[in-house]
């Protein structure tokens, strides 16, 4: 008689084989569509239209939040350091919490929630409307003319988001800082000059957020192309773009922080 | 002067475009034969699972066939072989002189331009107009300037009644116009060959005798052949030249619509004038009604004299 635990190690035995498979199917999905991104590059107006979707459209809640983002690290960097007498190294503050950690994270995050989601959606749609099928009929290829547009505009768009992210967070952090509390407005813009490295800072958080944008995109275009072609199966799959890349980025952004900063 | 849509008379505009035809469509030059498809002993399964057994066709040229069958009994898994999105367990498909199984993606896209489909829901691109969804094919495989392609998509909404409604949005269509807007972008390209997957489901009677008339026109205006999958029994019998019905994977029966009629095998008979008794069953295979109510074990169960009590 087979042991009672059997039906539960074989379940997990299945979950994980699936698991498995699903990452090959995702590793084959991002190749083929490198692979058919010529048509995206020979017709530059498919990742614009995209670059608008996913791009220009994310821009408000990309900008706002970043303006909140900064003037709450404005206030609590002025509070810390108060402590410590140097307020007036707050701009040095703002500046390297934005441009190395909460301009990619947070902005990744939510590109992940508004654009990701909204890409999972669209494809998995148009997989159970039988528009990608009507797409193949026609003898043009769903992944060169759907995803690759759309993956190339994923990650054009992220550092650009995750640009204005931090620099509307620094805005923030002057508004609180300067305009508000009354730090001297020379010594933070001056401090933050000289602390804030180009090669260090910026390139690194540049590097973050296109890596961030590879995964995002990746991940929602893939989730959708895989999706069930039901209603539960295209909301299932948008809740997993999200979760799935949420925890990507943050993982990602360990891995990378301990290569970029671990030796600073 | 073009006449009203709707009117035979108004497929004026798409025998100019079938003219056109020899313009922008690059097709190998097979010897032209009397026979477009040719299904050779084609066996498919999922996994295990068979889908279709033995299957044999013959699909002649410029004829409408009418592929027939109660759901499930594998129509559209062998329009998709035709179709080349899948390939067959075993057995041939040959298409137009080109066996589909050998051919790779490049040579299966090559064969998809000169075929037309038309899915069941129209499977419009929602984010592109009528006109877009129409233009959608013109502008990926002809390098045609935007004026002829504006001509040209006029001419065949003209056809199917629609040069109207060019400028609305999908969402905007009933299921009806839905459909239609879908064969003009079928027929876009004026393929060989064109395939209809359940054209006639979810339409009101007015819009479903509009469909069963252009399938009819189009395959004789155009000089297309054309191969309807349905379980529409009436209005696919009185449009189409050659039947074949499918059951359970295998093909039962085929021959001319009047021979369908008159066919006495039961399960062809159930389903052309759809008779609740026969061989194909109503109830999905289920165990004891009675048992599947727990009668039994209430009767058990209730005390002595309970039933005159409640």
């Amino acid at each position: 008689m087979p042991h009672r635990s059997l039906p539960t190690v074989r379940s997990i035995g299945a979950k994980a084989i699936d698991n498995v498979l699903r990452l090959g199917y995702a590793t084959r999905f991002i190749g083929l569509t490198l692979a058919h991104s010529g048509t995206s590059f020979a017709r530059p107006g498919l990742i614009v239209r995209e670059l608008y979707y996913t791009g220009v459209l994310s821009m408000i809640i990309i900008l706002v939040s970043g303006l909140f983002v900064g003037m709450v690290l404005g206030l609590q960097g002025y509070q810390t350091l108060t402590t410590y007498g140097s307020e007036s190294a707050l701009g040095v503050l703002v500046a390297l919490s934005l441009v190395r950690e909460l301009g990619p994270v947070v902005s990744a995050l939510l590109f992940a929630s508004r654009a990701g989601s909204a890409m999972t959606a669209e494809i998995g749609l148009m997989k159970a409307t039988e528009q990608l099928s009507a797409m193949e009929m026609m003898a043009v290829d769903p992944i060169a003319r759907v995803v690759a547009p759309r993956f190339w505009a994923g990650v054009i768009s992220m550092p650009l988001l995750a640009a204005m992210f931090s620099a509307m967070g620094v805005f923030g952090g002057y508004i609180v800082g300067v305009v508000l509390i009354g730090v001297d407005e020379g010594s933070f813009w001056s401090q933050m000059q000289s602390a804030v490295d180009i090669r260090e800072d910026i390139v690194n958080g540049v590097i973050k957020s296109f890596v961030f944008g590879i995964a995002i995109t990746w991940i929602s275009l893939f989730e959708g192309y895989d999706a069930p072609p039901t209603a539960e199966g295209v909301s299932g799959a948008t809740t997993r773009t999200v979760v799935t890349s949420s925890l990507a980025v943050l993982a990602l952004d360990f891995i990378l922080t301990s290569f970029m900063f671990s030796g600073a | 002067m073009l006449a009203k849509p709707g009117h035979p008379g108004s497929l004026v505009a798409l025998t100019i475009s079938f003219r056109i035809r020899t313009l922008f469509q690059a097709t190998n030059c097979v010897v032209s034969s009397e026979i477009l498809i040719e299904i050779k002993d084609v066996n498919f399964a999922y996994g295990r699972r068979p889908i279709l057994t033995g299957i044999n066709m013959i699909i002649p040229r410029g004829k409408v066939v009418a592929l027939m069958g109660i759901s499930g009994s594998g129509k559209t898994t062998l329009l998709r072989l035709i179709g080349g999105v899948m390939k067959p367990t075993s057995g041939e498909i040959w298409v137009d002189g080109e066996c589909t199984s050998a051919l790779d993606q490049e040579g299966i896209y090559r064969l998809r331009r000169r075929m037309g489909m038309l899915f069941q829901f129209g499977a419009l691109f929602t984010d592109l107009s009528v006109f877009d969804n129409v233009a959608f094919q013109m502008r990926e495989h002809v390098d045609l300037p935007e004026s002829m392609i504006r001509d040209l998509v006029m001419m065949k909404l003209h056809a199917v009644g629609l040069r109207g409604a060019h400028k609305l949005m999908p969402a905007e269509l009933s299921g009806g116009m839905a459909r239609r807007v879908a064969l003009a972008r079928a027929i876009a390209l004026d393929p060989m060959i064109m395939m209809y997957d359940e054209p006639f489901t979810g339409l009101d009677p007015i819009s479903l005798g509009v469909i069963a008339n252009l399938v009819r026109q189009l395959n004789d205006t155009l000089g297309t052949t054309s191969l309807v999958v349905t379980h529409d029994v009436q209005e696919a019998l009185d449009v189409v030249d050659y039947v074949y019905y499918l059951s359970d994977g295998k093909m039962m029966a085929h021959g001319t619509p009047d021979e369908i009629r008159a066919n006495k095998d039961p399960l062809v008979h159930q389903f052309v004038y759809g008779e609740a008794e026969g061989p194909v069953e109503y109830q999905y295979p289920s165990g004891e009604y009675a048992a599947e109510l727990k009668l039994g074990k209430r009767r058990e169960a209730s005390p002595p004299g309970g039933r005159h009590a409640a």
